[in-house]
């Protein structure tokens, strides 16, 4: 059974529906990547997984658990659905370590000395173990969105939701942030992500969905739907993107 | 290989380039001096009159001398223009040599010359000024306002008496802090059941930032008392002024906190509960925290308001240091004393001023250098 169930889900601010109808599965040690157009939905998608946006209808499971719908226990939910958005996603008034250990302490029950030693090993493996001590402002672009893939990961979620995670980083710092995330899923972590870099998706994606005008207009392997895109609508957008020297 | 076709020429409409000639410096250095003089002259009159108060009996050679270098002094922003002229004058040769560049350097330096003269003149005639009305006929400013030996005589009482509003404003500024903060959260709880706290914390905030403090503090003072409210009415003055207060700037700051909360970016929110953080924990660990820093320099502004307002106390029946001063002042039939509480007042308010400067550069030396 698939990890994350997501049935016709509709969503809309206020009278503009932006999401109309998404059903979408995700199984465990799956990599899914979102692609399309500014606007067509991505975020919206992944926020309202979160719960960070209420729908107007349709069901998001979690480990076959509805999570939609009052009375569910978000915090639960967001132990076990971790995301990481575009950009500021650090807490500029805390350093890099407390950043990291907030949550694991505060909701996690963890001991301070166990959270900061989890959260120093975690550093160690992406190279900023010198930087702990550092607040956010010090660090450049590509080195907080790493931070924030490890402050997510410090709550050994199930599935982690990556929302464009290298759109607002200088090309030469996006490398670094895709090998941390190639590592994540090497490791078999499960993964939905909304990128614009489709060469990256190619690589690590076991499937990869097409949204447009807040539908998933066409679904496959990446080898598919790079390849072999059956939808007019899919052929013209790579060809954009192909135009932009993004593939 | 892109093809290049040039749609539209600009060439032809370019700016003039700009004029060749340096720019004037001898009409500038003219007027700094007429300033000058124009500056020794009111100096002149003011040190004349200030000499006149101060010394109704000719004074001793010292004193004349003092008072002869203070106006010798005032034409110091002659040299300046001297330093000006001799620019002036570098220019002109230059000028003549083809340097156009060195010219035009040699220019700017004389106007800045010439403009650093008016500046000290003009800051001289302010004093002057300011000296001539304190002294003006015969010093009946300088003797209604400052007269030594009743500043002297008062200055002890008037102290003693401050300590009162001390202990109101630092007694009000803690409770402040407080209820300022419950209030500002009260309004932006969230939901159906926030509603009516909400609807509770924008009405406290309307209706006291409404009405004017010292009304605030006469019903306080006299109406618990008065209607026998049961423990209010046994409270000493000194806190009643202090609760009084506190109604009227909790009103104030819950706004400055308010603003402060709002101006903390969605994403911090998103990015609070999106770890598991629930509301509470989210606003009390990363909103407020960042808030609070934000809001300090006008939290502090308010603050300096509410210490100022201490001096509105007196009508509740507190005797503080405004009310003291007036005794003292009635008694002897001048307003000296009241001139000490005002520079009381000064003093303790510009530290504080300074202080948050401080702080607030330390902040962001230490968000920027990044490690503590
Ligand atoms: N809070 C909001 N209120 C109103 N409309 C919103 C809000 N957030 C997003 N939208 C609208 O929803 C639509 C989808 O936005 P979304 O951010 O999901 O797009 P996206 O696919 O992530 O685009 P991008 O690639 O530019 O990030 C957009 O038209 C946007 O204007
Ligand atoms: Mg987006």
């Amino acid at each position: 059974m698939s990890y994350l169930q997501i049935r016709d889900l509709h969503k809309s601010y206020g009278s503009v529906q932006i999401l109309k109808g998404i059903s979408l599965e995700v199984a465990r040690h799956e990599v899914v990547c979102l692609i399309g157009a500014s606007g067509s939905g991505k975020s919206t998608l992944l926020r309202c997984i979160n719960a960070l946006e209420t729908i107007e209808s349709g069901e998001i499971l979690v480990d076959g658990d509805q999570v939609t719908g009052l009375g569910v226990n978000l915090n639960v939910l967001r132990r076990n659905v971790g995301i990481v958005f575009q950009s500021y996603n650090l807490f500029p008034h805390m350093t890099v370590l407390k950043n990291i250990t907030l949550a694991p302490t505060m909701i996690g029950g963890i001991s301070k000395d166990a959270a900061e030693q989890r959260a120093i090993e975690l550093l160690d493996k992406i190279g900023l173990r010198q930087k702990a001590g550092s607040y956010p402002d010090a660090l450049s672009g590509g080195q907080q969105q790493r931070v924030a893939i490890v402050r997510a990961m410090a709550m050994d979620p199930q599935v982690l939701l990556l929302d464009e995670i290298t759109a607002a980083l200088d090309p030469e710092l996006v490398g670094d942030v895709l090998e941390m995330i190639r590592e994540l899923a090497v490791g078999g972590l499960t993964m939905l992500l909304a990128t614009h870099e489709m060469g990256f998706a190619r690589e690590v994606a076991s499937q990869v969905c097409f949204l447009h005008q807040g539908k998933i207009l066409e679904r496959g392997t990446a080898e598919e739907l790079f390849e072999n895109p059956q939808e007019e609508r899919t052929q013209q957008f790579l060809k954009r993107v192909v135009t932009a020297g993004r593939l | 290989m892109i093809n290049v076709t040039p749609t539209q020429d600009t060439y032809d409409a370019r700016l003039q380039p700009p004029q060749a000639q340096p720019p004037a410096v001898v009409p500038l250095t003219a007027a700094s001096v007429i300033v000058v003089i124009l500056t020794a002259v009111t100096s002149f009159y003011a040190l004349a009159w200030l000499y006149a108060y101060m010394y109704p009996q000719p004074a001793g050679a010292f004193t004349k001398a003092v008072f002869v270098v203070l106006w010798l002094a005032t034409w110091l922003p002659l040299l300046p223009t001297v330093q000006a002229l001799r620019s002036a004058r570098k220019s002109r040769n230059a000028l003549q040599d083809n340097g156009i560049v060195i010219a035009r350097h040699h220019a700017a330096l004389g106007r800045e010359s010439a403009l650093t003269s008016l500046g000290y003149s003009v800051a001289i005639v302010v004093l002057a000024l300011l000296v001539a009305f304190v002294s003006t006929n015969d010093g009946a400013i300088a003797r209604t306002f400052l007269r030594p030996e009743f500043i002297a005589q008062a200055w002890s009482d008037v102290l003693r008496a401050f300590w009162v509003n001390v202990q109101v404003a630092i007694g009000a500024e803690v409770l402040v802090l407080v209820l300022g903060l419950v209030i500002a959260i009260m309004r932006m709880l969230p939901g159906r059941a926030g509603r009516p706290l909400r609807f509770l914390a924008v009405l406290y905030t309307d209706v006291f930032r409404a009405i004017p403090g010292i009304i605030v503090l006469y019903l306080v003072g006299f109406g618990l008392s008065l209607a026998e409210v049961p423990f209010f009415k046994d409270l000493p003055p000194i806190v009643l002024a202090i609760f009084a207060l506190t109604l009227t700037y909790s009103a104030y700051v819950a706004e400055v906190y308010r603003a402060g909360l709002d101006s903390i970016h969605r994403s911090q929110w998103a990015a609070a509960r999106s770890l598991g953080l629930s509301y509470p924990q989210a606003l009390r660990t990363v909103i407020i925290p960042q808030a609070v820093r934000r809001v300090i320099p006008p939290l502090l502004n308010d603050f300096i308001g509410l210490q100022k307002d201490t001096a509105l106390i007196g009508v509740m029946g507190v005797i503080d240091a405004f009310t003291q001063s007036r005794l003292v002042g009635s008694a002897v039939f001048n307003l000296s004393p009241v001139t000490v509480v005002a520079i009381v007042f000064v003093l303790i308010t510009i530290p504080q001023s300074r202080f948050v400067d401080r702080m607030i550069e330390k902040d962001q030396a230490r968000q920027r250098s990044g490690s503590n």
